[in-house]
């Protein structure tokens, strides 16, 4: 069962079961729900942004520990960043969770690689993205739900 | 073993029926060639029936067969194959009928599934029926398959839905159900064997329920034809609906049963060819049934299979099968409620060998991604029945779900795998 220890590695489990800014912002500059209709699992995100950079963040909801993890982890991955470095985040980590050729940055992307093994679960990609769809909708301060429905593998 | 491509060694479907053995799921093992694989290393422990079943050889060979002797199109061709092609089709027209007991091959309908088959209704006997202010009966334990199209439907026509209440059992509450009725209700629909619960409601008594008040019924069969024998004259509901491949057939084909007379009183579903007699641009007539409900070229290798799998359930003791699989159920049960923190969604006093739980706090989707690394295939997810997640709380749950080729083995790999997901998520 080795690729169920690179699956569920301990700092997943652990951002798990004690998830970081797990709490709503009041007030909140920004605001966006993500929602994965398949699972239905759901994410709450919230910002409160000065100048161009993400000054707090935090996030509610229910869902796997992928999600929940990777919400945790990318909470402290873009707290203090600027827009476009979040941004850049993304595509990143969207690109190691679904392209095969691509090499993950190590030093860009940091924590973030613990979950490069949910490439080889492509029924679980989602579940690591949903909360950086609902950044980025909160960003962009979208007024409808964030979904990974148009997240193309 | 005929390997299925092996054309040399195809056998038409009725040369592979044999006569009923008592049910031994060892042989039977070896008719579904799947159940061999291995997954991610390690030995298949399929409990996924609920979502699909597995196919045996007959109805692989059967597929094979048709489109290696005997493809064409039917009810037009002159030629030799579009005859046979057609008889072909006809004849598993037939065998459906008498399957589930219905009155004529005219009550018999293809279509695509259960989905597709309720639709249909709503669309014909629905569209034509129900009018602003009009109420129809569904039930807190559909799938959504029986809830979205009566709810377009009530949304078009200004029209209500009326929900039988469950208890926490997953039981109907009966006394409820009672009160739903009045002047404006035009139908009752509801599913015969829970998805999600596994529960077995009370066709019959339902139904006798709503002829009291003269409203029709349909029930939503599939769950329940894999499980035990149907007789829809017994139950004598107006129409019933159930999908090929969740009965060992392949997936694209389904039945619609209704009753003729009111078969004959609905407008076409799908219009185009087979289904006219004659095309004007001034008039139309359509054809008699049960062709006027299917629009283009059928399903033609699906309903062939389904035809086989349908010989392939009379030819190995279909109710030793299901004795076999509720005591196979008791075992799971058992070995399910074992495990600590584990707690059971659904128990209903009558049910099948459907086991949806939730462990703990795990989530549904881990707990299905661990049990999936050692070869366990289960369900994880709100099952197309999220108002049965409302009713118990949660948002969502992992289902195993027997068919009679499942062993108590099988049961033990789930239950090996649920505590590795304990121990991950200790």
């Amino acid at each position: 069962m080795s690729n169920l220890r690179e699956l569920y590695q301990q700092l997943i489990l652990d951002h798990n079961k004690n998830p970081r800014n797990f709490r709503a912002l009041d007030p909140a500059d920004r605001y966006a729900e993500g929602h994965n209709p398949l699972c239905g699992d759901r994410v709450q995100i919230y910002l409160q942004i000065e100048g161009n950079r993400i000054a707090e963040i935090g996030f509610q909801g229910s869902g796997c520990a992928i999600s929940k993890a990777s919400a945790s982890l990318m909470t402290e991955a873009v707290q203090g960043k600027t827009l476009g470095e979040t941004e850049a985040y993304f595509k990143d980590f969207q690109a190691m969770l679904t392209d095969p050729t691509s090499e993950p940055d190590l030093n860009h992307i940091g924590k973030l690689s613990v979950f490069a093994s949910v490439r080889d679960y492509p029924t679980r990609v989602k579940c690591a993205t949903l909360s950086w769809h609902a950044l980025r909708a909160a960003i962009e301060n979208a007024h409808t739900p964030a979904t990974t429905e148009r997240d193309d593998p | 073993m005929n390997s299925p491509l092996d054309i040399l060694t195809l056998q038409p479907p009725e040369a592979i029926a044999r006569p009923a053995q008592p049910f031994d799921v060892r042989r039977i093992r070896a008719d579904f060639p799947i159940l061999g694989e291995r997954v991610r290393g390690q030995p298949l422990a399929y409990l996924d029936n609920g979502a699909t079943a597995q196919k045996p050889y007959a109805v692989i060979d059967a597929l094979a067969h048709y489109y290696a002797t005997q493809n064409a199109n039917v009810h037009r061709g002159v030629h030799h194959l579009s005859q046979v092609a057609t008889d072909a089709y006809e004849a598993a027209r037939r065998k459906v009928a008498s399957f589930i007991n219905a009155a004529s091959d005219r009550e018999i309908i293809f279509v695509r599934g259960t989905t597709e088959g309720i639709n249909l209704i709503a669309q014909t006997f629905g569209r034509e029926g129900v009018g602003e202010g009009d109420e129809i009966i569904v039930s807190e334990m559909e799938h959504h398959s029986n809830i979205v199209p009566w709810w377009m439907l009530c949304r078009e026509k200004g029209a209500k839905l009326r929900v039988i209440p469950m208890n926490d059992r997953g039981e109907f509450r009966l006394d409820a159900y009672k009160t739903l009725f009045s002047p404006r209700t035009k139908l009752v629909s509801f599913v015969h064997i829970s998805n999600v619960l596994g529960t077995v409601n009370p066709a019959a008594e339902m139904v006798g329920i709503a002829r009291e008040h003269g409203v029709p019924v349909h029930i939503d069969g599939a769950q329940a034809v894999p499980h035990q024998r149907v007789d829809v004259r017994e139950i004598d509901c107006d129409f019933y609906t159930f999908s090929g491949h969740k009965m060992f057939a392949p997936t694209g084909i389904g039945v619609l049963y209704g009753r003729e007379t009111l078969l004959e009183s609905m407008p076409p579903y799908h219009g185009g060819g087979s289904m006219i007699q004659h095309v004007d641009f001034d008039e139309i007539t359509y054809a008699d049934l049960p062709n006027k409900f299917e629009a283009g070229t059928p399903n033609i290798a699906g309903s062939i299979g389904l035809g086989a799998a349908i010989d392939y359930l009379n030819s190995i003791d279909f109710d030793g099968a299901a004795r076999y699989e509720a005591q196979l159920l008791e075992y799971a049960h058992a070995a399910l409620r074992a495990v600590p923190d584990l707690k059971l969604i659904g128990t209903a006093k009558h049910k099948v060998g459907v086991l949806s739980f939730v462990l703990s706090d795990i989530h549904p989707h881990d707990a299905g991604t661990i049990l999936d690394l050692a070869g366990v295939a289960v369900r994880a997810g709100h099952h197309c029945a999220q108002p049965i997640m409302k009713h118990y709380d949660i948002p969502a749950a992992t289902r195993a779900s027997l068919a009679f080729y499942n062993t108590r083995e099988d049961i033990d790999a789930l239950v090996r795998g649920l505590h590795k997901v304990r121990k991950v998520f200790g």
